[in-house]
């Protein structure tokens, strides 16, 4: 609810407070649109701007290590969004709709990899992940290497919790009442969830997963960790890139990623505002 | 004939909490029966029960015969009209109706058939295509209504379906459920805590409290002849006046008044003496009063003009007695301070224990 | 008509329990996938982190699973290692202050706005949340460098070229910027469902504007700066990319300080004990954020 500015003349803290906002706005997309444009810069040296050219983005294509690198993410990004979908929305039904015994200790077990910070889950997985490969080294005679195996399965991991919060609160959202009346019309709990709440939490399922995929594509130091020497994604590529220096390919590279994912968010945006045909649940 | 709903000693526990106490509750098949109570009885407990959606900590649950009591919704030839309405958002309105036929199954020629059929039932044919956010609330609770009707079940539960209407809606709503359930033939369960409206559509009550069944019976005999203190009060307006009973046909009131009354009580018994405010009539003091009549002589302290009555509150040695006189045209009116006598019948007298 | 079932007993309390259990086995069975991944590859990697910084290092740096001991931890009471903890911490903090100062007139005025130019406004603030953050950072960096287009600005006019760079204030806008969106978002929820019909009544009351806000809309936006001041400081005490973009090395952060013990330091045991405490640090602070009866995120 808001209140209606209506015709009422602006006060001074008004004109402050929308002259604040303004800035933020400024504040959030200078540096985007700034680094936008370099990129477009013919000239080696990043600071100075000579003239429009699409050079670095060839010479991105024509780079090996890129190509790879942007193979591997979306392979990764792909497989860690649809298993951390798949689970977490199972998690969240297990967690709204069901009571059983232990289901505290799974509530928090399904919450706490969020509020781990991403240092500490790359020092986790690697230390469990070397671990293991010891184990199963001794045990069978071969140990299986890090790469993009380790590497989705982290992502998946850390996913999971995001995709059950934002399906739990849509289900939150749902009246019960919907669920039983399709029980009272002779629907199998499998045909009410396919018929009736799986339409209806879809954007919520659909968030998740955009959520998903957004972590592991912006993941930087989970992925550094359990890599591996062979494997790397692209904002590892970066990253690495970016410790030795800014470079212009660097920019295009990096406007490269900007703009796919701002398309991406922008698609998922207004696909959600056009098929939330808001499901009226009881206020 | 099987009674289409039976329950036998059925009791529902939450945990440390009772909702519903050793039920003993027959519904007839074709029978109008309302669950009539205030908020947190138990009616809606008892109903959800019977729709399947809770099990019964232990008892008897019967429909037509059969024990159902641990049976799942889907598995019972019962149908429910929800206190939302529970219309599927994302499906049409022909959808939403033929959803249960779906689910078992039948042709699509039949489906679109008996759909249409009672979509013309409740008068929403030509709203077929829409969706449920595009309806009015009475236009939505009549889709639910032709959602459950379209299977045919064996019995027809709904949960407080008028609620959330205006007042003159709901009242045309209540006569159009009857009317339909008398058309259609099948047993109705309506669960409410609106007396007025069980007292309009009924052929049964139940009156519930704390879990407990009161007392079942037509409207007449729950209004006329209330058999707990509870039922007197929960339905229309009553007067309650403590008193002692002195033999079967007479009871003392306080200040020592005595008054006919058929009692069925031992002498001595505190009880409470329950009269309907229009059973009152007003006399005045040189007035000649029938025979036979009980009487109390009070003091107006308050007179109420309501539309088609008077209200008046009068003062006596018994307690305070509200009647209720008809708006007649020449009828007398008594002022405030005036000296009157309450006359009533014996037979308006009800006797009850608790 | 119903299929006749002969010889079905009356519910007794047992049978109840029954039904209830089968009810509960389907629970467990939505929840065994997910429950059975994190187990392992969470819960498990958590308790190794704990075993190894309990366990020694050899003089090689390899990690040896014997000769348990709190070595690693007492390290922790070093004066460099509390250096760096204070150091990040205050970044944490300044972050988070300065995120909440400057995102809390902005959500309000956004939640103030009708519902038309509300939406325009949350969609242009989602749009740099969901970009990819190195990229967010990393533009920084451009920006921010001596021969960037805000040094070419300030020489431009008569300065120097500035030398922002490689330091903590670089470091402190990089944060800001970064997280700013998870401050806004749920400062925006919890002023968006107040009752800005409260803050009339106060109005009528013969409270003014500040006193208003004072006592009526503050109070019932905490949640929302409680979840946002958590959502901020947590990342950012543990953050490792962006000072490792932005920074030098003269402002070590915990991040990296942690990173570098899997590196080059190969200090296994200690890196573990400082992961271990930053994160109890953390879910400390959580567990408080949800006694403060604040509703979830």
């Amino acid at each position: 609810m808001s209140i209606s500015t209506g015709v009422r003349p602006k006060s001074p803290i008004e004109r402050l407070l929308a002259a604040n906002s303004w800035l933020v706005f400024l504040f959030f997309y200078a540096p985007i649109l700034v680094l936008i444009g370099f990129s477009f810069n013919d000239n080696n040296n990043v600071g100075i701007w000579t003239e429009p050219s699409l050079r670095w983005y060839g010479a991105m294509l024509d780079n090996s290590d890129v190509v790879r690198a942007i193979r591997t993410s979306l392979i990764v990004a792909a497989v860690s969004t649809v298993v951390s979908t798949v689970l977490g929305t199972m998690a969240a039904l297990a967690l709204e709709r069901f009571r059983f015994r232990g289901q505290r200790v799974y509530d928090g077990l399904v919450y706490l990899p969020i509020i781990i910070p991403d240092v500490t889950m790359a020092v986790m997985l690697l230390l469990f992940f070397a671990q293991g490969f010891r184990i199963i080294d001794s045990l069978i005679g071969w140990s299986p290497s890090f790469g993009i195996g380790t590497i989705s399965l982290s992502h998946i991991a850390f996913s999971i919790s995001f995709v059950a919060v934002v399906v739990r609160a849509r289900l939150g959202q749902l009246d019960p009442s919907l669920e039983e009346a399709a029980a009272d019309l002779y629907a199998t709990r499998w045909q009410a969830f396919r018929r009736v709440t799986l339409p209806l939490i879809l954007p919520g399922v659909l968030g998740g997963a955009l959520l998903a995929l957004t972590l592991s594509l912006d993941d930087v130091v989970v992925t550094s960790f359990v890599a591996g020497p062979g494997a790397t994604t692209l904002p590892v590529y970066v990253f690495g890139l970016v410790r030795r220096g800014v470079t212009p390919l660097i920019n295009a590279v990096s406007t490269a990623m900007l703009v796919a994912s701002m398309i991406l968010v922008g698609v998922s945006l207004v696909f959600q505002r056009t098929s939330t045909a808001s499901p009226e649940t009881e206020s | 004939m099987t009674d289409a709903v039976s329950l036998q000693g059925v009791t529902k526990q939450f945990g440390d909490v009772v909702a519903v106490r050793d039920l003993d509750l027959s519904i007839a098949d074709g029978e109008f029966f309302s669950l009539l109570g205030p908020s947190g009885c138990g009616k809606t407990t008892t109903l959800r029960m019977i729709a399947g959606f809770e099990f019964p900590t232990s008892g008897s649950l019967l429909i037509h015969g059969n024990e159902m009591g641990l049976q799942p919704p889907n598995k019972r030839p019962i149908n429910t009209v929800f206190q939302s309405y529970a219309l599927f958002p994302h499906m049409t309105v022909e959808d939403n109706v033929g959803f249960g036929l779906h689910m078992k199954k039948r042709g699509s020629a039949e489906i679109t058939d008996r759909v249409k059929r009672a979509l013309d039932m409740v008068q929403l044919g030509h709203r077929a295509a829409a969706m449920p956010r595009q309806l009015s609330g009475g236009q939505q609770q009549r889709v639910a209504l032709a959602r459950a009707l379209v299977n045919e079940p064996e019995v027809l539960l709904l949960d407080e379906p008028l609620g959330a209407l205006d007042l003159k809606l709901r009242q045309a709503m209540q006569l159009e459920l009857k009317d339909l359930q008398t058309r259609v033939g099948i047993t109705f369960i309506y669960v409410t805590h609106d007396q007025d409206e069980a007292l309009t559509m009924s052929d049964r009550i139940g009156v519930m409290n704390e879990g407990s069944l009161l007392q079942v019976g037509s409207p007449q005999e729950i209004y006329e002849h209330p058999t707990s203190r509870f039922v007197a009060d929960f339905i229309g307006e009553i007067n309650l006046l403590p008193a002692v009973v002195v033999d079967h046909e007479t009871v003392r009131l306080r200040g020592n008044h005595l008054i006919a009354a058929s009692t069925g009580a031992g002498s001595g018994e505190s009880v409470t003496v329950a009269i309907r405010p229009e059973r009152f009539e007003l006399y005045d003091l040189d007035e000649p009063i029938p025979d036979g009549m009980n009487r109390i002589e009070g003091r107006v302290t308050r007179r109420i003009y309501h539309g088609d009555v008077f209200y008046y509150d009068v003062d006596t040695p018994a307690g305070l007695i509200e009647a209720k006189e008809e708006n007649r045209p020449g009828i007398e009116l008594y002022d405030i301070g005036e000296q009157t006598i309450a006359v009533w019948a014996p037979a308006a007298t009800t006797v009850v224990r608790d | 008509m119903a299929d006749v079932m002969t010889d079905v007993e009356a519910v007794t309390p047992e049978l109840e329990a029954a039904a209830e259990r089968a009810e509960s086995r389907r629970g467990v069975l939505l929840a065994l996938p997910s429950g059975f991944y994190l187990v392992l590859f969470f819960a498990i990697p958590l308790v190794i982190v704990l075993v190894y910084s309990f366990a020694s290092r050899s003089s090689t740096g390899l990690t040896q699973l014997r000769d348990w001991s709190l070595d690693a931890y007492q390290r922790l009471w070093d004066p460099l290692v509390g250096e760096i903890a204070l150091r990040s911490l205050i970044l944490a903090v300044a972050t988070t202050a300065i995120c909440l100062a400057v995102s809390y007139p902005f959500a309000y005025y956004i939640a103030t706005r009708g519902p038309t130019m509300r939406n325009v406004l949350l969609v242009l603030v989602m749009i740099p949340f969901w970009s990819n953050f190195l990229v967010r950072t990393y533009a920084w960096r451009v920006l921010l460098g001596s021969d960037g287009p805000i040094s070419q600005i300030s020489q431009a006019l008569g300065g120097e070229p500035i030398r922002v760079l490689f330091t903590n204030t670089a470091v402190l806008i990089g944060l800001v910027y970064g997280y700013l969106p998870f401050m806004v978002l749920p400062l925006y929820a919890a002023l968006e469902r107040m009752d800005w019909r409260l803050v009339e009544a106060a109005r009528d009351l013969y409270a003014d504007g500040w006193t208003a806000f004072r006592k009526v809309t503050w109070p019932l936006s905490r949640p929302g700066v409680i979840a946002g001041s958590i959502l901020v400081f947590i990342p950012t005490l543990g953050a490792y990319v962006t000072p490792a973009i932005l920074g030098g090395a003269r402002t070590t952060l915990l991040g990296d300080y942690i990173v570098s013990q899997f590196l080059a330091a190969r200090n296994q045991p200690f890196g573990s004990a400082l992961s271990v405490t930053v994160m109890t640090v953390m879910l400390g602070a959580t567990i408080l954020y949800f006694r403060t009866g604040a509703r979830s995120l």
